[in-house]
């Protein structure tokens, strides 16, 4: 497994702990991994990013502009804020959730319209309506790891290695419904 | 061996607890907080938030004066505040390890600049280790312990953001038990007052010399002879970036910055043609290596602002390609903002409303200069709100606090506003001090503070009385309030400006966010397109294009602050469990 990875959202949409997953597989794996974070002021519902890298040695916890082999965007617009960082044709798996920034907050501006066009010329698009499913599975704080899910399918990864990787970064008492979530994620990617 | 996947800052953490640190004191800093964080984890370290950083790093100074290794975390800024005893615990140095780690932050993620903490190891004449990954952060905080002993001196840590913040693997290591030995008097070393300091400047020049030629031998300063056409000389973040964009390139690695091994630079630069310095910020090494005449370059290139990047690395090693690839144009910029229910906005809009001139300070509530609040005409730095909001009296005359107020959090005035409370009470003014309360430290992730009741580990701890205090200051006029009951805020904050005499009034609400059951959701019934909901910027409330407004209820929190300003008595509270 060798793999650059960009992981965006809202901040508070859970993006630290998918990105935690993730480097926990990788390490389960016996791959080297950095994961780079943002933590502080640009969490209060500012744009967040997250870099993943994963290889047999990894050198920068950057990756770079029109490197990333994959993007998992926890909101559309930041999918499409991104895209810069991802390589031609590269896996976008996207939460089609908007959530509007304060210019269109106070009707000073349109959320965008074409995003997702604008995602399906760029890469190999796997667009899911994650909150809906969070809201059906009666647990909606978890977008991040249904989103997971269906990159992990998406990829063609283990699933049983993705489970222990699950249930080894949430807490004890969620275990169960982070399960559940992934699995319902793994679901989704084949629609 | 066990490994794991460590924040930077977590990896400090562990190496502290590794090397038998004991005793732990900061003061909560993005991006440092974390270490100290982690600290709290490990039973044999005793750990704590101080109030300031001055206070940690005087009470790690303290442990590690009577033989307990110690440590002491904060960001650059606050590293400005722990100066002072810095600059002369290099004089007397120490019994056992002392570590003070500092955190940059390039590109200002979450700071009020961009200083370069290095130029501290030079003026306080004290080494600095820059680690280049968490294993290094953990390998280093180790080292630092002992170079701190075997030296006698402070030892520096510094960190950036993309270190503190950034996970990789670490080999764990087990604890080396190191027992605290008994009380010794030693006041030639440990009286600093001139005669003693005297003797004491003489020791620290002769230890700087010794480091300095020492530091050519010692590991963590490391050679890679490749391609001898290029040669690179990098620490920290540097070194990855610089290894990534230039593989073949030689590149000597700096584990220690300061003080610099000039014999094994020299050997480097006589060996390459091309000497290039790359770092982040100030050229401090660059220049350090000009003084030594060697024809290092660089600063030229990567310039003195932000953060690199392998992009930004390889173009100034080898040129080419400028521009950055731009975002597409239709995405919109997503501003930081106050949380829906956060109470700092229910005393922005008071005081926007009576349109006064509002000195800030240093935390969540700074947000309240962003639009549609634009509610504060200066932020500084820590503390700084009351004693700018008592110049300005002292500049535009008594009539100026009539209209103004300094607005300041519980931890940032325990932190460094109370001096200047105190200073504007014995000096005759006759300024207004608001004092958000929300009883937490709240930007940095909510840590405990002496106004909490808690201590870092979340037991009870005395509760520091903020009105109490600053009636013991000598504020005759120390009111509280509730944000939410806008009308007596607002008539309170109009009586408290207009009286001619220091007052303080303490605003009580817990963060937002600390609450985890909220009041149901507010919806809109008849909305008149007036507008006046919109101007507290709250996330919840969203306008569209004929100017009506819709609250979102899955992150609205019932706070009732939109309830408050609605002219037309629009906002409705949903039942529990109904939808809109």
């Amino acid at each position: 497994m060798r793999m650059d990875l960009i992981i965006v959202g809202v901040g508070g949409q859970g993006i630290l702990l998918a990105s935690r997953v993730m480097g926990r597989l990788a390490m389960n794996a016996g791959r080297d991994v950095k994961v780079s974070e943002v933590h502080g002021m640009s969490q209060r519902g500012g744009d967040v990013i997250t870099h993943v890298r994963i290889a047999e040695a990894v050198q920068s916890p950057l990756i770079e502009e029109g490197k990333a082999d994959a993007m998992i965007a926890f909101e559309r617009m930041e999918a499409v804020r991104a895209l810069p960082y991802l390589k031609k044709g590269g896996l976008i798996v996207v939460n089609t959730q908007k959530i509007a920034p304060a210019p269109v907050l106070a009707g000073a501006a349109e959320y965008p319209e074409g995003l997702l066009d604008a995602l399906e010329s760029a890469g190999e698009l796997l667009a899911l309506d994650a909150q809906h499913i969070a809201k059906k599975l009666k647990a909606p704080r978890a977008v991040n790891i249904i989103l997971l899910g269906a990159f992990a399918r998406r990829r063609g990864g283990d699933q049983a290695a993705w489970l222990e990787a699950v249930s080894a970064c949430v807490p004890p008492r969620t275990v169960e419904a982070n399960l559940s979530a992934f699995l319902a994620g793994w679901e989704a990617a084949v629609q | 061996m066990e490994k794991a996947l460590l924040l930077g800052d977590e990896a400090i953490a562990r190496g502290a607890w590794e090397a038998g640190c004991r005793v732990v004191s900061s003061y909560p800093g993005t991006p440092s907080t974390e270490v100290t964080e982690a600290i709290a984890a490990y039973k044999e370290i005793n750990a704590e938030w101080a109030p300031n950083e001055k206070v940690s790093l005087e009470v790690a100074f303290g442990a590690a004066m009577a033989g307990a290794r110690a440590m002491a975390c904060m960001k650059h800024v606050g590293l400005n505040v722990a100066a002072d005893p810095l600059f002369t615990a290099a004089y007397t140095g120490v019994r056992a390890g002392l570590v003070v780690v500092v955190a940059d932050d390039p590109a200002m993620f979450s700071s009020q600049n961009e200083q370069d903490s290095r130029y501290y190891a030079r003026s306080a004449h004290v080494p600095i280790l820059e680690p280049s990954d968490s294993q290094e952060c953990k390998d280093f905080t180790a080292l630092a312990f002992a170079l701190s002993e075997q030296y006698d001196t402070p030892v520096l840590v510094r960190l950036t953001t993309r270190i503190a913040h950034a996970r990789s693997l670490v080999t764990l290591g087990e604890r080396l038990d190191r027992p605290v030995p008994a009380w010794e008097k030693e006041p030639q070393k440990y009286v600093m007052m001139p005669g003693n300091a005297r003797r004491r400047h003489p020791i620290v020049e002769q230890r700087e010399k010794k480091l300095a030629e020492d530091a050519s031998e010692m590991e963590i300063n490391r050679i890679e002879m490749r391609d001898t056409t290029l040669g690179v000389v990098c620490a920290s973040v540097c070194y990855p970036y610089v290894r990534e964009a230039a593989p073949d390139a030689s590149v000597f690695k700096l584990g220690m910055t300061y003080p610099l091994p000039e014999t094994a630079l020299r050997a480097f630069a006589a060996k390459v043609e091309r000497l290039i310095v790359i770092e982040e910020l100030e050229p401090f090494m660059e220049d350090s290596l000009k003084a030594m005449g060697l024809p290092a370059a660089g600063k030229a290139e990567t310039g003195l602002q932000g953060e690199l990047g392998v992009r930004k690395v390889r173009r100034a090693l080898f040129g080419g390609e400028t521009r950055l690839i731009a975002a597409p144009p239709q995405v919109l910029p997503r501003p930081p903002a106050l949380c829906p229910g956060c109470p700092h906005r229910a005393v922005f809009n008071i005081l926007r409303k009576q349109k006064l001139n509002v000195f800030g300070d240093i935390g969540c509530y700074t947000l309240g200069a962003t639009p549609p609040l634009n509610a504060m005409d200066a932020t500084l730095c820590m503390g700084a709100s009351i004693g700018m909001a008592f110049g300005a009296e002292k500049a535009q005359g008594k009539a100026f606090s009539r209209k103004s107020v300094a607005v300041i959090g519980d931890s940032t005035f325990l932190h460094s506003g109370v001096t200047a409370l105190i200073d504007a009470v014995y000096n005759s003014g006759t300024i207004t001090v608001l004092i958000l309360d929300n009883r937490i430290t709240g930007m940095t992730g909510h840590q405990e503070n002496p106004a909490s009741g808690r201590d870092i580990y979340g037991s009870p701890a005395p509760m520091l009385d903020l009105a109490a205090l600053c009636q013991a200051c000598g504020v005759k006029h120390v009111r509280t309030a509730d944000p939410y009951d806008q009308k007596a805020l607002d008539a309170a904050v109009g009586e408290e400006v207009s009286r001619e005499a220091v007052s303080v009034i303490v605003v009580k609400w817990p963060c937002i966010l600390l609450e985890k059951e909220h009041p149901a959701p507010y919806h809109v019934e008849g909305c008149k397109a007036c507008g006046v909901c919109m101007r507290l910027g709250c996330p919840a409330i969203g306008s569209g294009a004929d100017r009506t407004v819709q609250i979102n209820p899955n992150t609205c929190v019932g706070c009732g602050l939109c309830a408050s300003v609605c002219p037309f008595g629009c906002m409705k509270l949903l039942e529990r469990g109904e939808h809109a």
